[in-house]
């Protein structure tokens, strides 16, 4: 079979098949980031993908731009040198939900508080998926993992909103299952000038399906087709409807002063007198 | 047209050798006694159209800087003390990824937050062994302000020649201490940029060596070269392997690119050693210790001599194991409680006595002190 035309010109198909588990929707997270950069006609030289450690981090090493596959919690860290060193590129962090909020949840919020222009997209599958199966900073309360055998006492975060508070300036969630609102919202959060982040729901039936008995990829996938509802529905429902779903959608937008242009404005003030 | 000469402070004369060597990136994280070098990056790089950031943290202050330096911009970061053992990882990152980057470690009693006013040389191991698995390093460490103007050149150059990070192990003395500098004109002081890949062209292996070069060009960020870089073991397409036949290659082409240019790196100054009996070994700050000890030494018609690793990691090898034929008693001067005396050790192998001399508490040697000693080791007595 023909590779697929998105594959030829944004995939290093000689790294192919990848890494990822049978059911693990990464890829499709990583597609969809690809489409997006697609649809908006973005220079393939001119973009760049930086990523931590995990399985999400692994992306990078398939996809046919600048990237740079770093240190545990350090993607946004990495690439607020490079775009402070070379504004003019595009940078994409691709991350999990233990590099980007529990290792790296510093670099985090503060590249959010400075309103980098990065574009953060994190593949949240709840679990820490390549140590095999620990619970992460978005494992829900109550739920299993290898290091949470009694049941998970931690209270997740809301990646979303802690970057919100944090200073981000655009924030949206979407899920492997809702693909066409997930590629239109990391399409958005490229677009973005300023700090932006894209929380996408991903399933891991590997370790956290078996131990949560939450049954094949398929099946994790119907979960997330029955219980994530669109925020505008949401916010329409009865108290009593919105009872166990959960939501994805734009949550925040905003215009505030992008970091790498108030230094550039530094720079030229200092030239001009110069 | 003639030099400027200024009154500098030794952490000032490291920001003025990075700017002259073409630093233009600055990440890191305020830290006594380094700071000063952040203070004045912060004011000095916009002027040149470079940039400064202060990172939330230590590890967010390298990482920021080896990703400026990924992006093609020669970047440096700062730190000393509990800072050091925070940068450690992403030292061997860097040192993996073949990154240039310069490292300033101006060094303060430790261990945790130890002596943070006080000056140590307490990070010499660390300095070569801290990240985790095998690597080499590159450490150069200075005995004045001029010289550390000159070394954080040096130290700028060495890493862009061989891909690889580099330190500059300054100290506290050296970091605050304000001499008279002539500055050195542009234009008199060698400048080495990384050789970089043709633009435009995807290079199917980035990591091969063409010939010639003394390590792969670096691909270059919007040059359309489209390359890749991780900390694991990649092979020379740059993407992630797992034969350990690859591994055994990467890890031999990483050492040797340092090893096999030994005579290029290594830099030592002999004082007084052509009829020397006795001789000190020592680096950095304590070395202008031991210089007024070997003078008074002298003038007492005592044939004392000094060996300074001005290069400490790769170690001078060859010109310890010479002086190890020459005199029968080394002693290895440091603000430690006995680091460097272990290399000295390992090199010497038995050929003369060895002894180690300093301390760790933030009081810096004398040279009175090193000249007792001296004379007790005349009479028998050490």
């Amino acid at each position: 079979m023909e590779p697929s035309k998105l594959i030829q010109e944004y995939f290093r198909d000689a790294n192919l098949p990848h890494i990822w588990c049978p059911g693990c929707s990464h890829g499709i997270v990583t597609r969809a980031i690809t489409k997006a950069i697609d649809e908006l006609g973005m220079d393939k030289d001119n973009t760049v993908i930086v990523s931590g450690i995990g399985c999400s981090s692994r992306a990078p090493g398939y996809m046919a731009f600048n990237t740079v596959h770093t240190t545990h919690g350090r993607a946004i860290a990495f690439a607020t040198g490079i775009k402070m060193s070379k504004p003019e590129l595009d940078v994409i962090v691709i991350t999990g939900d233990g590099d980007a909020s529990a290792i790296g949840g510093n670099h985090l919020i503060h590249a959010a508080r400075r309103n980098i222009d990065l574009t953060v997209i994190v593949f949240n599958n709840n679990i820490y998926g390549m140590t095999g199966g620990q619970y992460s900073p978005t494992t829900p309360t109550d739920a299993f993992g290898t290091t949470a055998p009694y049941g998970n006492i931690d209270q997740p975060f809301d990646i979303l909103k802690l970057a919100e508070g944090a200073g981000a300036t655009y924030t949206a969630r979407g899920t492997a299952y809702h693909t066409k609102q997930l590629i239109s919202y990391i399409s958005k959060a490229i677009k973005h000038k300023g700090f932006s982040i894209v929380d996408a729901i991903s399933v891991c039936p590997t370790y956290y399906g078996r131990r949560n008995k939450s049954g094949s990829g398929v099946q994790m996938m119907v979960w997330l087709k029955d219980n994530y509802v669109d925020v505008k529905v949401y916010d329409k429902l009865p108290e009593e409807k919105r009872a166990g779903k959960f939501v994805y959608g734009e949550f925040y937008e905003q215009e505030r002063p992008e970091y790498t242009a108030e230094y550039q404005k530094i720079i030229d003030r200092l030239r001009g007198e110069v | 047209m003639s030099n400027k000469i200024t009154l500098m402070q030794g952490n000032e004369a490291c920001v003025q050798g990075a700017l002259y060597a073409g630093y233009r990136f600055y990440a890191g994280y305020p830290i006594t006694p380094s700071t000063e070098i952040a203070e004045l990056s912060a004011t000095e790089l916009p002027k040149v159209g470079g940039k400064f950031i202060q990172m939330e943290d230590e590890i967010g202050g390298i990482a920021a800087a080896i990703g400026a330096s990924i992006a093609g911009t020669k970047s440096m970061t700062a730190t000393s003390g509990p800072g050091f053992s925070l940068k450690q990882e992403n030292i061997g990152y860097a040192a993996m990824a073949q990154i240039p980057l310069v490292i300033v470690n101006v060094m303060r009693g430790g261990p945790s937050t130890g002596l943070p006013t006080q000056s140590a040389q307490a990070d010499i191991m660390q300095a070569k062994y801290g990240s985790h698995g095998d690597y080499p390093m590159i450490a150069l460490s200075p005995m004045s302000v001029r010289e550390t103007f000159d070394l954080t050149v040096r130290c700028f150059n060495l890493a862009e020649k061989y891909r690889t990070p580099v330190m500059l192990m300054t100290d506290e003395v050296i970091g605050h201490l304000r001499e008279r500098v002539v500055v050195p004109e542009p234009g008199e002081l060698e400048i080495i940029n990384r050789t970089t890949s043709e633009a435009g062209v995807l290079r199917p292996r980035p990591y091969e060596k063409q010939p010639g070069e003394i390590v792969p060009a670096m691909s270059v960020f919007g040059d359309g070269n489209r390359a890749h870089t991780t900390g694991l073991f990649y092979n020379e397409t740059g993407f992630p392997s797992n034969s350990t036949d690859n591994a055994k290659i990467m890890l031999e082409r990483i050492f040797n690119k340092v090893y096999d240019n030994v005579d290029d790196i290594v830099q030592v100054e002999e004082f007084e050693l052509d009829d020397a009996e006795i001789a000190f070994v020592t680096f950095g700050s304590t070395s202008r210790v031991v210089k007024a000890a070997v003078k008074a030494l002298r003038a007492e018609g005592i044939k004392a001599g000094m060996l300074r690793a001005i290069t400490i990691w790769p170690s001078p090898e060859k010109q310890i194991r010479e002086l190890a034929q020459k005199v029968d008693h080394i002693i290895v001067a440091e603000q430690n409680m006995g680091q460097y005396v272990r290399e000295v050790q390992r090199i010497v192998e038995g050929q003369a006595r060895v002894q180690h001399y300093g301390r760790g508490n933030g009081d810096l040697i004398k040279p009175q002190e090193l000249v007792a000693l001296v004379k007790e080791v005349e009479h028998g007595t050490k």
